[in-house]
């Protein structure tokens, strides 16, 4: 006992983390367990051919090739709207800053409903694509919009605080040695900020393959082409084939859990990098 | 620093600071940037209130005050007023042993706390199914005993407790380790008990972090659907909350009341943002009142 708690006068230790490890259990981790151990009633070549059928390739094709898209437009766009609102005055700009959380707080099936309204044939948007021949509602690209759409505060919330705490000396010092701006922001800016983009890649990427309210309304859902791996699970669990949709689930949590771990490595180089 | 720059051709001087971009680079950055956020956040936004009053105020209303809508808006509520003050507890315990004290594995408790961010919506409902549901651990005994909760409002509460269960722990954690302990030791060595440390020295502190937290653990509570569509069975009137009321109405094609019924979602998320923006600069002044900014 002595080596796992240092000493310390106050009280309620026992008792807070008591009651934390078994809210813990209660909630998050016994259930979870489930899903492994009701797979693990499955033999190995049982859960290997549920997992790798024809249809469920394409719907994991889909949900990483989309999502990995939508994570880069929104590192691109992310970085520029954090240095936009941490650099320049422009009017409206705290209410800008305000509504970048705007995805966060706003429940999936709305901006689901909306997007859907917006890129359909007649909507808003769509009716000027309609004319280029793009379609967006009901096809890949709206699974897209979505995602981009539920990413976007990732990236510029994480870029954000790094890029207010650089140092002016940094860039004041690369001016006087004679960098221009472009120099300046790609030889000193950008290194700073680097793994705290990665991290808001990371974390909007992780959010966009499990993302499931936003998507289902514009996705159009067809099997092989439009159906992203959450959905597939929804349809199983529907037809009551519990061992399948208990099964990818069980391979969307393990792929989780691996980003998890690489966004807890993210995060431990950005503290470093920005501590040195 | 400023230099200053002369342009052969026009003959022009001005001054500009050489760490800062030409005045070109700049509008051209704001704009494209709010263009960006324009296409993606403000029209999306926008739309949903367009959509609810297209056909009129009394079709709004009509769609918010129908039975199913009302009986969604009491269900939504009453989940938020179970999920959240249960989060909220766990919150502060969870920060109180994480911050107080030091003890090892606090890092993967940390992260255990965390992983319901990084679970599917859909996986988090599913394994409540495989929990309580009739083919589940617990299903045939809950049968037995005449008791539902896959497919009743007891699993909707679970699920939104899943998944909000990081949102407050998350923000009290960071700032009671910034705190740290020694107002607390202070008052234990002048003799005041455990529950008279928390309440008058602990909470008071905490207060505006665990305000921030719990309005945005109640915004997903509110708002959560993925998690809760797997394990509600959408029965009108009974176990269906707000998202999946919108969801129930859009499949029906029935945009007007679909889309009023979600203006009523946009309408908390906007609040909840409004909330957020005021407690982080009532945070800011005070950090600078205080000079420890």
């Amino acid at each position: 006992m002595s080596t796992f708690k240092q000493h310390s006068i106050l009280p309620g230790f026992n008792l807070a983390l008591g009651f934390t490890l078994l809210y813990l259990s209660l909630i998050v981790l016994i259930p979870l367990s489930a899903a492994f151990i009701r797979t693990a009633e499955l033999t190995w070549s049982e859960f290997w051919s549920i997992v790798t059928t024809p249809r469920v390739l394409a719907s994991y094709r889909l949900t990483f090739g989309v999502s990995f898209a939508a994570a880069l437009v929104n590192a691109v766009f992310g970085l520029l709207v954090a240095w936009v609102l941490v650099r320049y005055h422009f009017p409206g700009k705290k209410i800008v800053d305000a509504l970048v959380d705007l995805p966060f707080a706003l429940p999936t099936a709305v901006a689901g409903i909306a997007l859907t309204a917006l890129y359909s044939g007649n909507g808003w948007i769509g009716q000027h694509l309609k004319p280029f021949g793009i379609k967006v509602a009901f096809t890949p690209l709206g699974i897209f919009v979505a995602l981009t759409f539920i990413g976007l505060p990732f990236v510029v919330r994480t870029v954000q605080p790094v890029l207010e705490d650089i140092e002016a000396e940094l860039e004041e010092a690369a001016a006087t040695l004679g960098a221009n701006r472009w120099q300046t922001f790609t030889h000193i800016i950008f290194p700073v900020l680097f793994p705290a983009l990665m991290t808001g890649f990371a974390l909007a990427f992780a959010r966009a393959i499990g993302e499931y309210g936003s998507v289902i309304f514009i996705a159009g859902n067809m099997p092989m082409i439009s159906e992203i791996t959450p959905l597939l699970i929804v349809t199983k669990l529907e037809q009551y084939d519990y061992a399948g949709a208990t099964a990818l689930s069980v391979v969307m949590l393990v792929i989780s859990f691996i980003l998890l771990l690489i966004i807890n490595l993210l995060q431990w180089w950005n503290r470093r990098s920005t501590q040195a | 620093m400023t230099t200053t720059i002369t342009f052969p051709i026009s003959g022009k001087t001005f001054r500009q600071r050489a760490t800062e971009e030409p005045a070109w680079v700049r509008y051209s950055l704001v704009t494209v940037a709010l263009l960006f956020l324009t296409l993606f956040l403000f029209v999306p936004l926008i739309s949903v209130f367009y959509e609810a009053l297209k056909k009129g105020v009394d079709v709004y209303l009509a769609a918010i005050t129908a039975p199913d809508a009302v009986s969604a808006i009491k269900l939504t509520l009453t989940v938020a007023a179970i999920a959240v003050p249960l989060n909220l507890v766990f919150g502060v315990a969870a920060a109180w042993s994480i911050a107080k004290f030091e003890f090892r594995g606090k890092n993967l408790l940390i992260t255990l706390i965390d992983l319901p961010f990084s679970v599917s919506p859909v996986v988090s409902g599913l394994i409540y199914v495989l929990v309580f549901g009739l083919q589940g651990w617990l299903g045939p005994w809950l049968a037995e005993h005449d008791l539902k909760i896959i497919f009743a409002v007891p699993g909707i509460v679970l699920a939104t407790v899943f998944v909000t269960v990081p949102f407050i722990a998350r923000e009290l954690i960071p700032l009671m380790q910034a705190q740290g302990t020694e107002e607390e030791e202070a008052a234990v060595v002048l003799g005041a008990s455990g529950w008279q440390t928390f309440w008058q020295i602990t909470l008071p502190n905490i207060k505006w972090g665990l305000l921030y937290g719990a309005i945005l653990c109640n915004a997903r509570a509110m708002g959560e659907f993925g998690a809760v569509s797997v394990v509600s069975g959408h029965i009108r009137g009974s176990t269906n909350t707000l998202p999946l009321h919108v969801e129930i109405l859009y499949n029906e094609y029935n945009f007007a009341a679909a889309f009023a019924v979600a203006s009523l979602l946009a309408l908390l998320a906007l609040v909840t943002l409004a909330l957020k923006t005021l407690i982080e600069f009532r945070n800011k002044q005070h950090q600078t009142l205080r000079g420890d900014a």
